[in-house]
């Protein structure tokens, strides 16, 4: 699956899309890949602060634990609940499946963040193929 | 994330390139390259429930003990009675140590007289057979390691007998769990079936030829003769929570070499009736004392998942045991974890806590296997 071009990617496998000075954030289609069937979300609440490369969550598959890192930093002003009755949209459509919206705090954060092409040149390396 | 390492080093059953060719994910297992899932752990699991599945567990150890003295062999290396085995019969049994715990666990199957075979787990292969013939070198007979001439495939689930019955003249309706047979499987005279598996399910195992061709024409012909079942291929996670489930041990999570019999509640696989086998004097003194830790099974009635390794709190706090398996359950719905507690907490119905990272999580002592198939 390609990753679109209007995103941007942490080495992490996060995405993080934005529109105007908000952002939504999820994870790649590669990260569902690796991780198999999800079964489980801990996202945070609204009202919490995300510090960018900090921790914010997890997302856990039946074999494995991935913790979630902030691609940048921002107030979460909604959380994608509907993850939390159906984990499975994210195997199904990770790149629709987001898990948080945050208020960027410093719209440059982003800019820092790998463009689809050099993620897709970076997962190429990581895994070997 | 971890990346998925090329693999180099690690050793390969003949039906490596055919797991490759299925786009497998591959992980180390014990030095071994396997796959740990084709299209998905949760829809193989369930595949192995409701249907059929097929694992190549290859990577398994086989040895002989053959020899005039080869049952006294036995009877002395391992904790089961092997005595009572019968022709073409196999019983579940371990090896252990002086101590009373475990060097392994093993399928004991007597295959004749003065023949009889173990199965023994793919990461303790070298270490299980230089002990064994460490141990068995005061009677008549030998060990040998038949490991390497083996591609063992497991086809498990309520339709295996169905897929198996195209594809041998053996009479399949007539034999028991936990016995074997010999017949002819996709042409191939004199292959060793055994009704027995490590799903809880009904299921078989087959021993034929490890050489290649072999090995996938038949992988391929289980597989061709599964699809009117819906048959999946399935790696070692759907195999890990299908055990889970059932409370089957693996070695290195609920035995080890410093886990003892009674603490893993295998004692009813242990005849401490029969004269001597090594261990037997340790458990009579750890039964006697009394046991400090028991395994149990625990369901988080919180939202979590407890896994391999976390620790289990009591409901005041105090720090009390580990998970040795913990896990999704795909079939139950619910998360489940076997661990080790004091039996002052073993009772079914008792409250203790999980530390799931940083937050501690309600969990309860259930009754085991959490799942039992309905025998037909």
């Amino acid at each position: 699956m390609p990753f679109p071009a209007n995103y941007r990617y942490t080495r992490e496998h996060e995405w993080i899309k934005v529109d105007g000075g908000q952002a939504t954030i999820g994870i790649t289609d590669y990260a569902q890949n690796s991780l198999g069937d999800i079964v489980f979300v801990e996202l945070p609440k609204v009202g919490d602060e995300l510090s960018a490369g900090k921790t914010f969550g997890s997302v856990e598959s039946v074999k494995a634990v991935s913790d979630l890192y902030a691609p940048a930093s921002g107030k979460v002003v909604a959380v994608n609940d509907e993850l939390n009755g159906a984990p499975e949209k994210i195997n199904s459509d990770a790149h629709g499946a987001w898990m948080v919206r945050i208020q960027l705090k410093d719209a440059g954060e982003v800019n820092k963040l790998l463009s689809s092409d050099d993620y897709d040149k970076f997962v190429k390396e990581e895994g070997g193929h | 994330m971890t990346p998925t390492a090329e693999a180099t080093g690690l050793r390969k059953t003949a039906l490596n390139s055919v797991h490759r060719e299925l786009r497998a994910k591959m992980v180390d297992f014990g030095g071994w390259d396997m796959p740990v899932e084709y299209s998905g752990l949760i829809a193989e699991h369930m595949a192995v429930r409701t249907g059929v599945g097929v694992f190549d567990v290859s990577h398994m150890g086989d040895i002989l003990i053959r020899g005039p003295q080869s049952l006294a062999a036995v009877q002395h290396i391992s904790m089961n009675d092997a005595s009572r085995l019968q022709q073409g019969q196999a019983h579940y049994s371990a090896l252990l140590y002086p101590e009373g715990t475990f060097v392994d666990d093993v399928i004991v199957h007597k295959l004749g007289e003065n023949d009889y075979l173990l199965v023994i787990n793919a990461g303790t292969r070298e270490k299980d057979v230089s002990w064994v013939q460490q141990n068995v070198r005061g009677f008549r007979c030998h060990a040998q390691d038949l490991s390497d001439y083996y591609t063992q495939l497991a086809i498990q689930g309520p339709r295996a007998v169905d897929v198996l019955r195209k594809l041998t003249n053996a009479d399949l309706s007539t034999m028991k769990n936990y016995w074997f047979t010999y017949g002819t499987v996709c042409g191939l005279p004199n292959t060793m079936i055994a009704r027995t598996g490590y799903t809880g399910e009904d299921g078989f195992e087959i021993y034929i030829p490890s050489d290649e061709p072999t090995s996938r024409r038949v992988w391929n012909e289980v597989l061709e003769a599964g699809r009117e079942f819906g048959i999946l291929p399935c790696g070692l996670g759907a195999r890990n929570t299908l055990r889970l489930e059932s409370k089957m041990a693996l070695y290195g999570h609920e035995i080890s070499e410093t886990i003892n019999v009674w603490e893993a509640d295998l004692g009813r696989y242990c005849k401490m009736d029969k004269p001597e086998f090594i261990g037997r004097e340790a458990l009579e003194q750890l039964k006697a004392a009394g046991l400090k830790r028991i395994l149990v099974g625990l369901e988080m009635i919180e939202r979590g998942i407890g896994r391999d390794g976390y620790k289990v709190f009591s409901e005041s706090g105090e720090e009390i045991g580990s998970i040795t398996s913990g896990s999704p359950a795909p079939f139950l719905k619910k998360n489940i974890a076997l661990a080790y507690v004091p039996p002052g907490y073993s009772q079914i119905g008792t409250t203790v806590l999980v530390e799931v990272r940083s937050q501690k999580i309600r969990a309860q002592v259930v009754p085991t296997p959490f799942y039992k198939r309905v025998k037909k």
